[in-house]
């Protein structure tokens, strides 16, 4: 059984790490950029800011104008991250990011803050439940979604690599460490197993994976045996581990803090039905309806994106 | 190049226009008859871009936001030998990188567009990293004066003058017309030189169908140091054809053999008479 490693429960929310991440980078590459719209507050990116004056670009209030200027710092080959809540970004300046971005190839980072619904009592304008579903219809664009510090740490040197487009979103919430973090395997396109198991496979991503292994730790007392896996890369998915997944166990739940429209689930569900491997499946997530208010975590509670709601409904899924 | 050599060149491009417009039954007429002076004087004078350095990093840079008027691009990009002309032939086919709209695909054209309102911000942050980096290329971006009510266009003027891009300038195709009319009664954007002078550019007007007026503004750029550079273009839509000039039925009509041919009798008898 995987051990959640506790002592890091209340580590670093991951956008923190993005922005030591940044610092990091930038210390050895005048290339990096950040683009921010008033939001280097949130984009915990007031330290990078200090000590990289000449590697902020600000403009003010205005994501379709951000992502346009990224586009063009990137075509001049700067490695850029733009960011902005993911809110904001993915919807206002969405027409940016297919036509700027991703079909002129520029390889900016989009950088979504505060996704999900980190903003929780904020309301709807403030959650990001869409940006999978859109773009992922969009090519050319890789989606990532890192579960804890060490996902975030890697993808986002991963992402100033790539030398195409890449969405990246993360949290506000500290997030625990969810497994040995010592190795160098971190890819995109590449699912981490987090924990092996053969009973009910749950396929999870960004903040929801931390619940979706307690949920493995709760089942596990029920002698049922729960894979879990962190998805971290909704496009390209890792469709040979869904399949292997999908094969070995009985059952299997995807968790994400998206809706449940067009999102991980149906991406999984879609891959499956085409290769006709049938098995009982459920998509948990935000339903298609007037989001609920409150907390981050009030939320995930209230749609079964917690220990409890994901055990409960893996217990119903297997006795189908 | 002489200033009569670049007016010949702008009905030689006018007639190119309208060759392969006709071939392809598809293309925005209008408004490539009304910008190709602008290209022709930034491509044969005023811009360092060439086939030969078109990957240095010290080039000039062109984006195209009225993006609907790629065939005066192309027939510009094919005369300065960044592909074969005869590549023309092959516009808006089946697998065609000769579409509607520039792409990345055409050697010589920086940036992918066709949605309005993309091209200033990319060009901003494209002359940002120019002064980022102690470059001394310069950015030019041709806007339609139809998609000004984009307010993408106004986020990036405000960007522009913030960061001082004296290395950027913008050029307004103002040729009155967009598909449903005139401009004015669309959506009045004027007046341009006031508004952009209180985003903080340096503006300037001249007649954008003039290559000689063209070139001698283009020579005096930047227009104020330390600002963002705004030409306002007076143009005709359709210009160089009788019976396309301000007509906006050829924003995208395509004309027939018969009107083909009576255009290039009317462009081959300007030819005569610079």
């Amino acid at each position: 059984m995987a051990e959640i490693i506790t002592a890091n429960i209340g580590y670093k929310p991951n956008q923190d790490v993005f922005s030591e991440t940044m610092q990091r980078l930038a210390e050895n590459d005048k290339d990096i950029i950040a683009v921010t719209s008033d939001s280097r507050g949130s984009g915990k990116l007031v330290p990078f800011g200090k000590k990289f004056p000449k590697q902020i670009v600000e403009v003010g209030i205005a994501e379709q104008n951000l992502v346009g200027v990224a586009a063009g710092l990137a075509s001049c080959g700067k490695k850029v991250f733009a960011v902005s809540p993911a809110c904001f970004l993915t919807a206002r300046a969405l027409e940016q990011i297919k036509n700027d971005v991703a079909y002129s190839d520029n390889p900016v980072k989009v950088i979504g803050i505060s996704a999900g619904v980190s903003y929780g009592a904020l309301g709807s304008t403030h959650h990001s439940l869409h940006d999978f579903a859109v773009l992922r219809a969009i090519n050319n664009i890789i989606i990532v979604a890192p579960a804890d510090n060490y996902e975030t740490e890697k993808a986002v040197e991963l992402a100033s690599q790539t030398p195409h487009p890449v969405y990246m979103r993360f949290g506000k919430k500290p997030m625990p460490l969810l497994n040995e973090a010592n190795d160098d395997s971190f890819a995109f396109g590449k699912g981490r197993v987090i924990r092996e198991g053969d009973d009910v496979a749950i396929i999870a991503t960004g903040e929801t994976v931390y619940p979706a292994l307690l949920a493995a730790n709760k089942l596990s007392e029920q002698n049922i045996s729960t894979a879990v896996v962190s998805m971290h890369t909704i496009k390209p998915l890792d469709t040979a581990l869904v399949k292997k997944l999908a094969e070995k166990c009985r059952a299997v739940i995807t968790v994400e803090e998206h809706s449940v429209c067009g999102g991980l689930g149906e991406a999984c569900a879609s891959y499956l039905l085409q290769q006709g491997i049938m098995k009982p499946f459920a998509i948990i997530g935000i339903p298609d309806e007037y989001t609920v208010t409150g907390s981050q975590q009030d939320i995930f509670n209230h749609y079964d994106i917690s220990e409890k709601g994901i055990a409960a409904r893996a217990v119903s899924l297997l006795k189908k | 190049m002489t200033i009569k050599e670049l007016k010949q060149r702008s009905i030689q491009y006018r007639k190119n226009v309208l060759k392969y417009i006709l071939q392809a039954k598809a293309g925005h007429t209008g408004g490539s008859l009304s910008c190709v002076d602008i290209l022709n004087v930034l491509y044969n004078d005023t811009m360092n871009v060439s086939p030969q350095n078109f990957s240095s990093p010290d080039r000039d840079r062109y984006i195209q936001s009225k993006g609907h008027s790629v065939e005066a691009l192309y027939v510009v990009l094919a005369d300065k030998g960044f592909f074969p002309e005869k590549d023309l032939e092959t516009l808006c086919q089946y697998k065609s990188h000769y579409i509607g709209h520039p792409t990345r695909k055409v050697n010589g054209i920086e940036q992918n567009t066709g949605a309005l309102g993309h091209g200033l911000p990319i060009a901003a942050g494209t002359a940002l990293a120019a002064k980022l980096d102690g470059r001394a290329y310069r950015v030019f971006t041709l806007l339609g004066d139809g998609e000004l009510p984009e307010g993408s266009n106004w986020e990036a003027a405000l960007t522009a003058a913030h960061y001082q891009l004296d290395n950027l300038c913008a050029i307004i195709d103002k040729n009155t017309l967009q598909i449903t009319g005139a401009t004015a009664d669309v959506c009045n954007t004027d007046p341009l030189d006031k508004k952009f002078e209180s985003f903080g550019w340096a503006v300037k007007e001249v007649d954008g169908n003039d290559p000689g007026e063209l070139k001698k503004l283009f020579d005096s750029l930047p227009f104020e140091k330390g600002k963002p550079s705004l030409v306002i273009a007076h143009t005709v839509k359709g210009k160089g054809v009788s019976f396309m000039e301000n007509d906006v039925k050829w924003h995208h009509g395509v004309p027939g053999k018969e009107q083909y041919e009576k255009a290039i009798e009317e462009l081959d008898h300007a030819l005569t008479v610079i």
